[in-house]
């Protein structure tokens, strides 16, 4: 029982820091341009998903006031009941940060093709130090 | 909350992002990324964040990945890695 | 490379696997991450401002600024890949018309005249030749009625059930690019042109901030929504809920049209000719 219970504790940490690692193992080591913002996208999604991990409660409701609720004076109402509602907030944000970054670096990628006709690092590293400059 | 469902949808997450970085075709790659989205969602749906999740699966299983196939359509669907 | 770099993760994954032992426990609800701030928020929002949705009211209200950076951030998103990308098309690039009753397609090079944008009879299709779709069309011709109405409701009921600006924008967006996706980009330039819909984001972000400097003229702080008292003409509870609701609406319009732009920049590379 008590690996069980270690597991249940923990779990959350260790998909995440299974999750960064893997999108940290893709923006570092792969070659190919697309193949690195997937990595990146899969690191962002995985801090978002560490910060709302932090914010459930085991037998908590979600973050809207009920209706039994809306009329107690502000004393009354237990907060510890509700989800946190904070990271929520801040990781909405980052979700469509995250977005917006997406949407230039494949604008930036789209470009990289153009110039060079290819996507991979190294070719791309070759081409640059033999002075290739293309059409465009 | 369910621990034990959380769990399993949360290992399904890993497969996804693990096979997101192995497949050798970048439309495949593109819409393993959508399904890895959605299952993240789902995860956020069990913990109870509502709001995040109605924003990824809108954002990320939806836009974000039609603005991957956009690119690998301009660019090339093949790659050595 | 790629050896030194997994050799460098595997032990940086080992060292945050054996820091997590410290870990508060998850579902603890006497964590430190939720005993000092938000139940401040969960007690208090609908006492300052009549809004359920605690997320919401953060997120408009208590957080406004964050919101509104945000909502320039992205606005500034769409304005660079628009920057990096847009060129005019090739004139001598040749068309595909489909010939509606009959069937036959049609090509169309250089100096041939080309039917006329509204005709009924001809179509044009792109250029990587697609088979008659029918079912696609009338498809998405009886769903996206449903769901930009869907969409509306999102972005006016944040206040009650999860939602609110971004989610309500994102979904009305998805719509019109389902649209350009299902028939051709050129159709989908005719519903929202490019420079509507990069008006309508400048528009959005002005909305938002134009509210917060409509506080400072009134005589408050920028984004105290109880500025707004005497032009809604009700006491400042209210004041809040209503001025939280016009910011979601800047928000829901800017996040629209920038996806909208971004997918027409991004999907036909620049020249908006043709799309997916």
């Amino acid at each position: 029982m008590e690996i069980y219970e270690i597991i249940l504790k923990n779990y959350n940490y260790w998909i995440f820091i299974i999750l960064m690692f893997t999108g940290l193992y893709g923006v570092i080591a792969k070659n190919n341009i697309i193949k690195k913002l997937i990595g990146m996208n899969i690191f962002q999604t995985s801090i978002i998903l560490f910060y709302v991990s932090l914010s459930a409660k085991l037998d908590g409701t979600i973050p809207i006031i009920t209706e039994t609720d809306k009329h107690k004076p502000d004393t009354l109402i237990d907060a510890a009941n509700y989800m946190n509602p904070l990271p929520h907030v801040l990781m909405l944000t980052a979700i469509v940060v995250s977005v917006a970054t997406i949407g230039v670096a494949l604008a930036l990628a789209i470009k990289v093709y153009r110039t060079y006709e290819t996507l991979e690092e190294d070719e791309i590293r070759r081409k640059i130090a033999s002075g290739y400059t293309g059409e465009n | 909350m369910s621990p034990l469902l959380d769990l399993i949808i949360l290992s399904m997450t890993v497969i996804c992002a693990i096979g997101a970085l192995a497949v050798k075709d970048l439309l495949g790659a593109s819409i393993v990324l959508g399904a890895y989205s959605f299952l993240l969602c789902l995860a956020w749906a069990i913990m109870g964040a509502v709001d995040v999740a109605f924003t990824e699966a809108a954002v990320g299983a939806g836009v974000s990945t039609v603005f991957f196939v956009a690119a690998v359509f301009h660019t090339t669907r093949e790659t050595k890695d | 490379m790629k050896t030194f770099a997994r050799i460098t993760i595997l032990f940086c994954l080992g060292v945050f696997l054996w820091q997590s032992w410290d870990f508060p426990d998850w579902g603890d609800k006497d964590s430190p991450a939720s005993s000092h701030l938000s139940p401040y928020f969960a007690k208090n929002t609908m006492k300052d401002s009549h809004v359920p949705n605690i997320v919401s009211a953060i997120l408009a209200d208590y957080r406004g600024f964050d919101t509104m950076f945000e909502t320039a951030v992205v606005f500034s998103a769409g304005l660079a890949c628009f920057f990096l990308l847009r060129r005019k098309p090739p004139k001598t690039k040749s068309k595909y018309y489909r010939h509606l009753p009959t069937g036959i397609t049609v090509k169309i090079t250089g100096e041939g005249k080309e039917p006329s944008k509204d005709s009924k009879v001809f179509r044009q299709i792109d250029s990587l030749w697609t088979p008659y779709d029918l079912i696609i069309r009338k498809t998405t011709q009886y769903i996206i009625p449903f769901v930009q109405i869907f969409a509306l409701y999102v972005v006016a009921h944040g206040h009650y059930s999860p939602g609110g600006g971004f989610q309500g924008g994102v979904i009305l967006a998805a719509t019109i690019i389902l649209f350009a996706v299902s028939r051709n980009l050129v159709a989908g330039l005719r519903w929202v042109s490019e420079k509507a819909a990069s008006v309508s984001a400048a528009i959005g972000v002005f909305i938002y901030a134009g509210a917060g400097a409509m506080c400072i003229v009134l005589g408050k702080v920028f984004l105290n929504y109880e500025a707004l008292m005497e032009v809604f003409g009700t006491d400042s509870v209210m004041a809040r809920y209503y001025g939280i609701f016009v910011v979601e609406i800047g928000v829901a319009l800017a996040v629209t049209t920038v996806m909208i732009w971004l997918y027409y920049n991004l999907s036909s590379s620049g020249k908006h000719d043709e799309g997916l």
